[in-house]
């Protein structure tokens, strides 16, 4: 055994070392936050969580109205999200390889991915809730759906570009319009990829509480009315977790919990489907 | 230069005229003035080294490259007494009346039957009956039915690359094609479902024109009743396969197929 190759082993074991111990740094701050959230948040969880409202400091009180305005928003954004950002990254993909407009909207849409969520949230407040003079559910659901989008382009997109051309041109050579082929074939060829996507949106914007404090604000109450200000548990444990009260804190907790289990369950499914359509 | 058929004692009617056709990658020429006639209901191999020309000059009969800017080709290409490279062409309606086979089989996202079905209803509308009837009918001319009648509901990605390449060929004859596009149909193959494909070549001929590309000399001269020998974007030879690998008329020719080419 030479020097060199000595030095190299060693090498090897040492940037081995490192890296282990940078993964190891990640996963005990996830495992500390997943703990504390175990911890302080399983004691507050309750069923009265997922049937009362949110009560006044120091009385018995529920997520319930949050719960539910965060479905209806984060439900609603999706429902807008999904058609714009699937059709846009087709026209990316199998369209936009002609002159300027292709390129400079995939430009747009990776600034628009990246712009802090509060950015967002600061521009629906601009053009939508202060020309109506009122929070609402729907500018929320704006807000969201403003954020998602951009993350259901970036990746139908990579998944088309991902199907080969020899797939496209078996179909044309069938006589398959164009429109057909993208269809019938290569969409097809990626439906996980996509609903990977679109899964991962849902879990990104059902975090999100920046762009609701301007837009949806909160509400108190049960309020099942997009036009009206809505509760949802991003702005509720916000509130919550700042105020002095004892019960609040709890319920924030329990918010926290709630939100960190779903989307962690979305990121899993998102992942175990993906793996799925790859493999077969 | 020889490019017409050397010697035609049954000389077989034109399917495809090819006139002066030259075709451009940019600004780079890959086929320079091609003349050629492919026969009808006979199998027409196109031979020569990577790079020659011959799958380009396959991709402009069904005006493939058109997928792809920056690609054209002039002259003429004569289909049915029409020309193809016609810019009122119907890209499409060409496409469904010339099937191609690609080099690595390509079947589509769906089951086996779907991907026979799927340009069968690009360009006919057929009860059940008569689509199972046509999946069934194409399935047994691709020399496939036999092992895949029971699965026809399967995924057709979960067949082996041998019987995935003749799910291609299924699919591009049930259609009914006027012509058939092979290039390197076997290339990806073991030998046994590359005997398989090359006696259903036998068998196609007696209803399309076929045109292959391969690499395989020994194949060329197995399937084919005509031979086309290419070299850098020009056809050196072109005639009666036994012919061609028997006696052939140019140097070159000789070179190439008996190994001493280069």
């Amino acid at each position: 055994m030479n020097t060199i190759y000595r030095k190299r082993l060693f090498i090897n074991r040492l940037a081995l070392l490192l890296a282990l111990a940078a993964m190891a740094v990640g996963m005990l701050f996830l495992a500390w936050i997943l703990y504390t959230l175990l911890a302080r948040g399983l004691s507050g969880l309750s069923l009265a969580v997922f049937t009362q409202m949110t009560p006044p400091p120091g009385s018995e009180g529920g997520l319930a109205n949050a719960i539910f305005g965060s479905l209806m928003m984060v439900g609603f954004a999706t429902f807008i999200a999904t058609p714009i950002g699937i059709l846009a990254g087709i026209y990316l993909a199998e369209f936009g390889n002609r002159g300027w407009v292709g390129p400079t909207t995939r430009f747009i849409n990776d600034i628009l991915l990246s712009a802090p969520s509060i950015v967002v949230g600061l521009f629906i407040y601009t053009v939508y809730v202060a020309k109506v003079q009122h929070f609402s559910g729907w500018a929320g659901t704006l807000a969201l759906s403003l954020l998602a989008v951009p993350v259901v382009v970036r990746t139908t997109e990579n998944m088309l570009r991902l199907v080969p051309n020899s797939l496209r041109e078996a179909a044309a050579a069938l006589g398959a319009p164009q429109w057909k082929v993208v269809l019938s074939v290569a969409l097809r060829a990626v439906r996980g990829g996509v609903l990977t996507g679109i899964l991962l949106a849902v879990a990104r914007i059902s975090g999100e509480t920046a762009p609701l404090l301007f837009t949806a604000l909160n509400n108190q109450f049960w309020s099942s009315d997009m036009n009206a200000p809505m509760a949802n548990l991003p702005v509720v444990i916000f509130q919550f977790a700042m105020s002095p009260f004892e019960n609040w804190q709890s319920l924030a907790w329990a918010g926290a919990l709630l939100i960190t289990f779903s989307v962690l369950v979305l990121n899993i499914l998102a992942r175990t489907l993906f793996s799925q359509k790859t493999s077969s | 230069m020889n490019t017409t058929p050397a010697s035609t004692p049954t000389s077989p009617a034109a399917k495809i005229k090819v006139n002066n056709l030259n075709f451009f990658y940019g600004s780079f020429q890959g086929l320079k003035s091609i003349n050629l006639e492919i026969a009808d209901r006979h199998v027409t191999a196109f031979i020569g080294p990577s790079g020659c020309g011959k799958s380009t000059l396959l991709r402009t009969f069904n005006r493939m490259y058109d997928l792809y800017p920056g690609q054209h080709a002039t002259g003429e290409i004569v289909l049915n007494g029409k020309n193809v490279l016609d810019k009122k062409q119907d890209l499409n309606q060409l496409r469904a009346k010339v099937g191609m086979v690609f080099q690595k089989p390509t079947p589509f996202p769906m089951s086996i039957y779907d991907n026979i079905a799927f340009g069968v209803k690009l360009y006919e509308s057929l009860s059940k009956a008569e689509m199972d009837e046509r999946v069934e009918w194409a399935l047994k001319k691709a020399a496939l039915w036999d092992e895949v009648k029971d699965k026809l509901k399967q995924s057709g990605l979960s067949l082996s690359g041998g019987q995935q390449q003749r799910l291609c060929i299924a699919r591009g004859v049930a259609v009914k094609p006027d012509v058939l596009l092979l290039d390197e149909p076997t290339s990806a193959l073991d030998p046994i479902s590359t005997a398989k494909v090359e006696e259903l070549l036998h068998e196609l001929k007696t209803d399309y024109t076929i045109a292959i590309v391969t690499h395989n000399m020994q194949q060329a001269a197995r399937v084919s009743d005509f031979t086309a020998y290419m070299y850098l974007g020009e056809m050196i030879e072109f005639g009666v396969t036994d012919e061609i690998f028997i006696k052939p008329k140019r140097k070159e020719t000789e070179d190439y197929i008996t190994g001493r080419f280069g």
